[in-house]
This record gives structure tokens, C-alpha cells and sequence, in this order.
């Protein structure tokens, strides 16, 4: 009883820990006060502000489109790259999987100097190229990782069969190989999605400077004193958190339901 | 006609080329620029000058003691606090256990800036900001790096075979022996993985102390950060990633981290 008691209290905890400073700015976005813990009555001021402020939906916008293109890029590579290391031998095979762990492995401010070095010796440094490069270095090896064991999972003698009954090799990995590994492939995809809009260092190193993602925009934000509870901020924030917890309670329930239907 | 033909092998070289490319050459460059400087004449000279410079700089071995205590202290909360939620975890009987996990390790996929400044607004509330600096730093490295913690753990202790710890217990094991004994070592790869998941970001995320401790903490990340945008000085900064790269080496030789597949840790598996 007393460790029932004991658990419960220690998951109350910890999701009050993690909870309260989200709940903290949901609940004082719905409030025209300029600063946090002084109630102003109820109003959706905050959120009018937000939407019409050019400044901030452009910069979502930017956020949104970064993860989608770095995404796409680093899921055509990493899929093709977990493939392909798949089938090599072990010889080529292993020192791309030994690689492919060092961007996962790095701190990611090591990672972004790397690339600064290198695109200012070849003159591209603070460009859109060197901003996608910088988001695909953070996914691709994930990409890798989650297309990886899909492979290994897979029927070989599938492929081979497609090519006795006359597929090409090309026709075989579109329509055998691929649609068995396209779980792994959607894993990878939704994961780069989140690395790249979670990112902040990689992105201030490598972006262009008059160009601002989410993340480095709070930053400089709370940097040069304009302090984090810009108003409309706080709305950007609160919806962010309500928008990410929906999807991801209803990607979970649903991946649920269909688990448990199988059964 | 000839057609396009490919074999499956083939399919790795984009991703070959772009790891030599992206990963590789950039690594080899922080190399080199951490052992050049800049000549008398203006040009790039070999010297041991930065290394010398870091071990020989007050200021720039106590960040690095200090980013390491912190860092240390961080971990440990993570491993204090997850451990035995992911047992608790792990171990019940509820139906839909994969969603109460979701539930703890959510916060991960939403963009960490954004939580670490509603922390700061939380942690201005209770009167915390501008006050307890290095209290504020641990706190929010333990906020923003508790699920990485988190899922390695549940997901080794859930894998568990009960039936090791059935054997135990008719072997005459009581409960505490039987954790100390057979759970907690085959949990051991869990441990570890959280361990390096969170120890080195802990070390280097210098957003977190920034805004934190409004931007008094210097830890080691943020050191690099400065050599590159605040002092101009490339070699020095790339000098100071040579010796954190030496320290996460280290820290994965001890631990065994090699083996470990960091994948899960970021919650690849999840969507």
C-alpha cells in the first residue's frame, strides 16, 4: 500500500514538473497582461496580436518550411543510404554505419562549427544551402537508423522472386522493397520533422543572418531583453504546445487502437 | 536502348558522398584549425599554441570543471528520478502502459527553446530567475533532458524477463536482493545509454544556461560559441570541440557507449 501510495506520488510529481511552465504559459496566453502571474481577465487579445504579426508568421512559416524540405532531402538519401548499406559488403557497409553514429553521437555545437569551417572555405557559409546541408546532417543518420531494421526484418527471397517473375531490378525495389520498409521510412520522416524544429544550435551557425527559425528567434528575443513574454510569443508558444500534444496523443491512440485490433 | 540500370549497392553512394562531404571533411577541418594559428605574416602556421593556451588558462579550466560538474549533477537527478519511474512503469498492470509513457515523454517533441523560456517564466514566478543561476542551470538541463533518461530505461526494464526474477525470488532472494542483484545489473545497458544521452548535452546546451541564468553561466558549449561569434578566434574555439570531442570519447569508452544504439533514445521508434 505504502508503495502504491510512494509510485503514485512520484508520477504526480514528475509530470507537475513537467507540466506546470506549459500549463503556466497556456493558461496566461488567454490574458492581455504583459507580464506572467498578473491576471488580466480573459481575453483572446494575445491571439489576435499573434496572428496579425507579419514578423512572427513569417518566421513560422520559415520553421515549417526548413523541416519540410530538410526533411524530405534527408528521408530520399537515408532511405537510398539504408538500403544500399543493407546490401553492401560488410567492407563498405561497416564504416558507413561507424559514420553514420557520429553526428548522433556529437555535441551539436561541434557539429555546427564543423560546418561553419567548412562552408566559409568554400564560400557558402550563412546561406540557404548551408542551412538545409546543416538540418540534413542532424536527420539523415536517423533516417538510416529507422530504415535500418525494417530491412533486416524483410523476406530477401520477396526481392529475388520479383526478379525470377521478370520485375526489373528498379520495378522490384519500388514495388517490393519499398512499401516493406515504409513504416520505417514514415519513422524517419516524422523524426527529422521534429529534429529540424527542435533545433537551435546547428540553425543559428549555419542560417542565413537575416533569416529566423522559432528557435533562434525566442532566443535573441530573451537575449536582448525584450524578455520571452513578448506577448504574442507567449500565444505562439501556448499554441505550439496545445498543436504538439494533440498530435502526438492522436498519432499514439490511433498506433494503439491499430495494435490492439491486430490482436 | 540502354536502360537505367542500378544495383541495390549502388542506392548508398548519394549517402556516401554526403557523409565524406558534410561529416567527415568538416571534422578533419576543426582538426586543423585547432592546431594552426595565424602567422606573423598574416598567413596559417602549425602550433600547439591553443592546446597550450586552454591548459594553461584559469578561466578556461574552470568552465571546463564546471560544465563537467554540472553535468555530472544533471545526469545524476535524471538517473534519481527516472530510474524508478520507469520501473514503476514498466511494472504495471495497465492495459494501455505505452500511453501513460507518452504522456512523460511527450514534452521531447516539442521545440526545446520554447520550453526552457516558459521555464524561465515559471522559475520568474517563484522569484528562482536572476537568483539561483547554477539551481536554475540544473534545473532546466534535468527539464529538457529527463525523457532522454526516461526511454532507454523503460524500454530495457520492460524487455526484462520476468522469469529471471521469479527464478530469483524461489532461489531465496528477497525483493532487495533480488534488484540489486539481477534487476538493476540487467538493466545496465539502459542506464548507461540514458547516461550518455544525457550527459553531454547537459555539458554543451547552452541555450538552457543562457537562458536560464540570464546569460551569466558559461558552460563549455557556450565557450565555443563565443570563440566563434564573440572573439573571432576559429582556432581556439575549434581547440576547445577537439577536447570536448576527447571527453565524449572518454566518457563512451567508459561506459561501454559503443555498443549502445542511440536511436532509441530520441524516441525513433515512438512515431
Amino acid at each position: 500500500m505504502v508503495k502504491k501510495i510512494l509510485s503514485v506520488a512520484l508520477c504526480v510529481a514528475v509530470l507537475v514538473f513537467i507540466y506546470s511552465p506549459i500549463l503556466l504559459l497556456v493558461v496566461y496566453s488567454f490574458t492581455d497582461a504583459n507580464v506572467i502571474g498578473k491576471w488580466e481577465g480573459f481575453s483572446f487579445k494575445l491571439y489576435a496580436d499573434l496572428f496579425q504579426n507579419r514578423e512572427i508568421m513569417r518566421i513560422l512559416l520559415n520553421t515549417v518550411v526548413l523541416a519540410l524540405v530538410a526533411a524530405v532531402l534527408s528521408t530520399v538519401i537515408g532511405t537510398a543510404g539504408a538500403i544500399g548499406i543493407f546490401y553492401s559488403k560488410k567492407k563498405v557497409a561497416a564504416p558507413l554505419k561507424g559514420i553514420s553514429q557520429i553526428p548522433i553521437i556529437n555535441a551539436e555545437i561541434v557539429t555546427a562549427i564543423s560546418l561553419a569551417l567548412l562552408f566559409s572555405f568554400i564560400s557558402l557559409y550563412r546561406t540557404y544551402f548551408s542551412l538545409i546541408v546543416g538540418h540534413m546532417v542532424l536527420c539523415t543518420p536517423f533516417v538510416v537508423l529507422s530504415v535500418m531494421p525494417k530491412l533486416k526484418q524483410m523476406d530477401p527471397n520477396v526481392y529475388e522472386a520479383a526478379l525470377d517473375l521478370g520485375a526489373s531490378p528498379s520495378t522490384a525495389l519500388f514495388k517490393v522493397v519499398i512499401p516493406q520498409i515504409f513504416s520505417g521510412i514514415v519513422s524517419g520522416f516524422m523524426l527529422s520533422i521534429t529534429l529540424s524544429l527542435d533545433d537551435y544550435i546547428v540553425t543559428a551557425f549555419t542560417k542565413p543572418r537575416t533569416f529566423d527559425t522559432i528557435s533562434t528567434y525566442v532566443y535573441n528575443a530573451v537575449k536582448n531583453g525584450t524578455n520571452s513574454s513578448t506577448p504574442a510569443l507567449r500565444a505562439l508558444s501556448a499554441l505550439i504546445f496545445i498543436v504538439m500534444i494533440a498530435a502526438v496523443l492522436a498519432v499514439n491512440l490511433r498506433a494503439g487502437k491499430k495494435k490492439e485490433g491486430a490482436k | 536502348m540502354t536502360k537505367l540500370r542500378f544495383s541495390r549497392k549502388q542506392l548508398c553512394i548519394p549517402y556516401a558522398l554526403f557523409l565524406i562531404l558534410f561529416v567527415v571533411f568538416p571534422m578533419l577541418m576543426i582538426l586543423f584549425y585547432a592546431f594552426t594559428g595565424e602567422g606573423a605574416d598574416g598567413g596559417l602556421t602549425f602550433t600547439f599554441a591553443n592546446f597550450a593556451d586552454f591548459f594553461t588558462s584559469r578561466a578556461k579550466l574552470s568552465t571546463l570543471l564546471m560544465s563537467i560538474t554540472i553535468a555530472i549533477i544533471s545526469t545524476a537527478i535524471c538517473l534519481i528520478i527516472a530510474y524508478p519511474l520507469a520501473y514503476i512503469l514498466a511494472r504495471s498492470n495497465l492495459k494501455r502502459k505505452n500511453v501513460l509513457l507518452m504522456i512523460f515523454i511527450m514534452p521531447m517533441w516539442i521545440n526545446f527553446v520554447l520550453r526552457i523560456t516558459a521555464l524561465r517564466e515559471l522559475l520568474d514566478l517563484v522569484g528562482l530567475l536572476g537568483t539561483e543561476n547554477y539551481l536554475n542551470t540544473i534545473i532546466g538541463m534535468v527539464y529538457d533532458f529527463l525523457p532522454f533518461m526516461l526511454l532507454p530505461l523503460y524500454t530495457t526494464l520492460e524487455k526484462l524477463d520476468k522469469s529471471y526474477l521469479e527464478a530469483a525470488a524461489d532461489l531465496g532472494g528477497n525483493k532487495f536482493t533480488v534488484f540489486t542483484r539481477v534487476t538493476f545489473p540487467l538493466s545496465m545497458p539502459g542506464v548507461i545509454s540514458g547516461i550518455t544521452m544525457v550527459f553531454m548535452p547537459s555539458m554543451t546546451n547552452y541555450v538552457v544556461s543562457d537562458t536560464l541564468s540570464n546569460f551569466n553561466i558559461t558552460i563549455l558549449g557556450k565557450l565555443i560559441d563565443e570563440y566563434f561569434t564573440t572573439y573571432d578566434n576559429w582556432h581556439m574555439g575549434s581547440m576547445i570541440s577537439i577536447i570536448l570531442l576527447v571527453i565524449i570519447f572518454l566518457t563512451l569508452l567508459a561506459t561501454g557507449g559503443f555498443k549502445e544504439d542511440k536511436s532509441n533514445a530520441r524516441g525513433a521508434n515512438l512515431w
